[in-house]
């Protein structure tokens, strides 16, 4: 698959605005500035752009909680996003959702969500949708390893089997459900073979190589776009960060993982990784690259800004928008 | 005007409103065959498309009816006893109660989700349920309780069309009563509730299967001179406080008849909720008619005894008024 400079550009910003995004977002909960719980996807930026760069606006997507490189990677804007975290009436969600619960519907981002695996029925549903209303958008569920033991995950892939729904199913697998390792409470090794009980395509992808999950994620969602059904992918990545910022302080000193394998899959970093492609395939100079990370240092510099000038809401907001009265 | 059953308003509401609209659409378990008969037909009239059966698998479908209502579709969505809700209480409380909320009013949910409840003789305890007072406290959720025919249709029809997550509880036991129903347009606003039967000494508010007893047992005491007023509130949430505030106001008395539990139930709700407003009004203590806190039991006379009944409502008025 030939992929367009202007294409590889964007999934190099993304990748970039992930990143940053995180990164800050990670110092910013740590320094207390921030409410509730944080949960960032540093090191798992390539597998949220790599799915995002194969859809087109419309399309949808549903995410979980360490959602905020899904949201951005579909188009989700740093200013707004920021301003949701730090619980101002700015925010996407006017400061009702936070952290795990970002949505911007006129981009097609149906929700991050708090709880594990509830957005693999709802974006089954959203397949679902787009047949009723006789559209051809295609939708895709993020969800990790941890997701895939619930028993959503098992409905979902069934029933968008059964109807041969316009739905990919993206496992994150990281190696953990919060701080339990996937390998001491799965049943299989790899995810994707999972897809074998509901008779859909399963395939291993290399979560930290933007360019293969974009390959596989293009053809499965062109594969959902001609009605032939769902596929589930499994990017294989690493959380470089733990579950939540700030863990160490209610862990007791306690850890779930070796510091050494942190750091060998630091080795394995996404961006990096690209960067060197960039290099040996002489597709992209360094020099489009450092504009592109100046670019990004830019806009969420000004989204922090808009975040902390941002309004808090009025007490008397809160009991808008329980109810639709249209 | 004819008179149809409970089920076949049923029937009638949702072909009118897929008639009406062409991303309305049926998903549920054994819509096509219509096991109970209030889906019967409809796959002839509206196709495979409109008319899904759904594997049973509740978390998975009514997940996905919450997927389909924010792709900008309106799903019908029927678990076929709501003791299966409990299946499903994520998708139902996180996540279509909850979602427009917390995404700052972007999402709109307009899914009526329909199942059976209520004891209807020997179903025991997993298939008899009264589980609305379950969701009285998920803020998001409107909840239907209609207890004949014509408010079936009425209140189905407006479910449907309501921009909201609505839940409509259809006592089993109401599936072969017959009223008189207007045929087409027939609409009963969520949130208004009906006077069934005017009276003077003694407010008897009572939900879904309950108003028939309430008003067998008013037909009785007029007899005695004891004047009965029945209200039926229709719907749970949203709540006429106003009429059953007012009937208060009038009668000074009240029982509050629901075939849910004692503790937590709707009638502990509307007993606080007269308390909080109306206790100025008040001549005689409020007395909540209600089922035993059992699970509701197979055996006959079991179920009898665990279900609240005409003979409780009696004594619960006779205590009331004093006679």
């Amino acid at each position: 698959m030939d992929i367009s400079k202007d294409k590889l550009l964007e999934m190099y910003r993304t990748m970039q605005k992930i990143r940053h995004f995180e990164s800050k977002a990670r110092d910013l909960a740590m320094a207390a500035e921030l409410p509730g719980f944080v949960h960032v996807s540093i090191g798992e930026e390539a597998s949220a752009t790599g799915v995002c760069a194969a859809l087109r606006k419309t399309d949808r997507i549903t995410s979980n909680h360490r959602g905020h490189g899904h949201l951005i990677a579909k188009g989700g804007r740093l200013d707004r996003m920021m301003a949701e975290i730090f619980g101002k009436r700015t925010g996407y969600c006017k400061g009702k959702g936070g952290s795990m619960h970002i949505v911007d519907y006129s981009l097609g981002i149906l929700g991050a969500n708090g709880i594990v695996g509830a957005g693999l029925p709802i974006a089954t549903g959203s397949a679902l949708g787009a047949v009723i209303a006789g559209k051809d958008d295609v939708t895709v569920a993020f969800f990790g390893d941890g997701a895939s033991n619930e028993g959503t995950f098992h409905e979902s892939l069934n029933l968008a089997a059964v109807w041969k729904l316009p739905v990919v199913f993206v496992c994150e697998n990281n190696g953990f459900g919060e701080f339990t390792p996937m390998a001491t409470v799965t049943s299989v090794k790899d995810i994707a073979v999972r897809a074998k009980a509901y008779d859909i395509p399963g395939h291993i992808v290399d979560g930290n190589d933007v360019l293969e999950v974009f390959r596989y994620t293009s053809e499965a969602v062109a594969r959902a776009r001609a009605g032939e059904g769902p596929t589930l992918l499994e990017c294989k990545t690493y959380r470089w960060e733990g579950h939540v910022v700030g863990e160490q302080a209610f862990l007791g000193g306690g850890s779930y993982r070796e510091q050494s394998e942190v750091e060998e899959w630091k080795l394995k970093c996404p961006l990096i990784r690209f960067e060197k492609w960039c290099a040996e395939s002489g597709k992209i100079s360094s020099a489009e690259l450092t504009k592109i990370v100046a670019e990004t240092e830019k806009e969420l510099a000004d989204a922090v800004e808009f975040a902390r000038s941002s309004e808090l809401p009025s007490p008397s907001e809160v009991t808008d928008d329980v109810y639709n009265i249209t | 005007m004819p008179q149809i059953s409970f089920i076949q308003a049923i029937n009638q509401a949702i072909a009118e409103e897929m008639e009406r609209d062409p991303l309305t659409f049926l998903m549920g378990e054994d819509v096509v065959l219509g096991a109970f008969g209030a889906t019967k037909g409809l796959i002839d009239k509206f196709g495979a498309k409109r008319v899904r059966n759904t594997p049973i698998s509740e978390a998975g479908f009514v997940g996905a009816a919450v997927g389909a209502a924010m792709a900008g579709t309106r799903p019908i969505c029927e678990v076929e006893f709501a003791s299966f809700f409990y299946c499903a209480f994520d998708q139902i409380c996180n996540q279509a109660a909850k979602l427009r909320y917390m995404s700052g009013g972007q999402a709109t949910m307009p899914i009526t989700f329909r199942a059976v409840f209520g004891a209807m003789g020997g179903a025991a305890a997993q298939h008899s349920e009264t589980v609305y007072a379950q969701f009285l406290s998920v803020p998001g959720l409107k909840l239907v309780v209609p207890s004949g025919a014509s408010d079936m249709k009425g209140l189905l029809k407006s479910a449907i069309r309501d921009n909201n997550p609505v839940i409509v509880f259809e006592h089993g036991a109401l599936g072969w009563s017959r009223e008189d129903v207007p045929a087409g347009e027939h609409l009963v606003p969520l949130g208004k509730a009906a006077v069934k039967r005017p009276g003077n000494n003694v407010t008897v508010v009572a939900i879904g299967a309950m108003v028939a007893k309430a008003m067998s047992v008013a037909d009785k005491l007029e007899k005695e001179k004891i004047s009965v007023e029945v209200i039926d509130p229709r719907t749970l949430i949203p709540l006429d406080e106003d009429a059953i505030l007012a009937s208060v106001e009038k009668t000074n008395r009240i029982v509050i008849a629901d075939e849910g539990h004692l503790r937590g139930g709707a009638a502990a709700d509307l007993a606080a909720i007269v308390a909080d407003k109306g206790f100025d009004f008040l001549d005689a203590p409020i007395r909540r008619v209600t089922s035993l806190d059992v699970p509701i039991p197979f055996s006959p006379p079991l179920e009898k005894a665990a279900i609240a009944d005409e003979a409780r409502i009696e004594a619960a008025i006779r205590d009331v008024v004093g006679r």
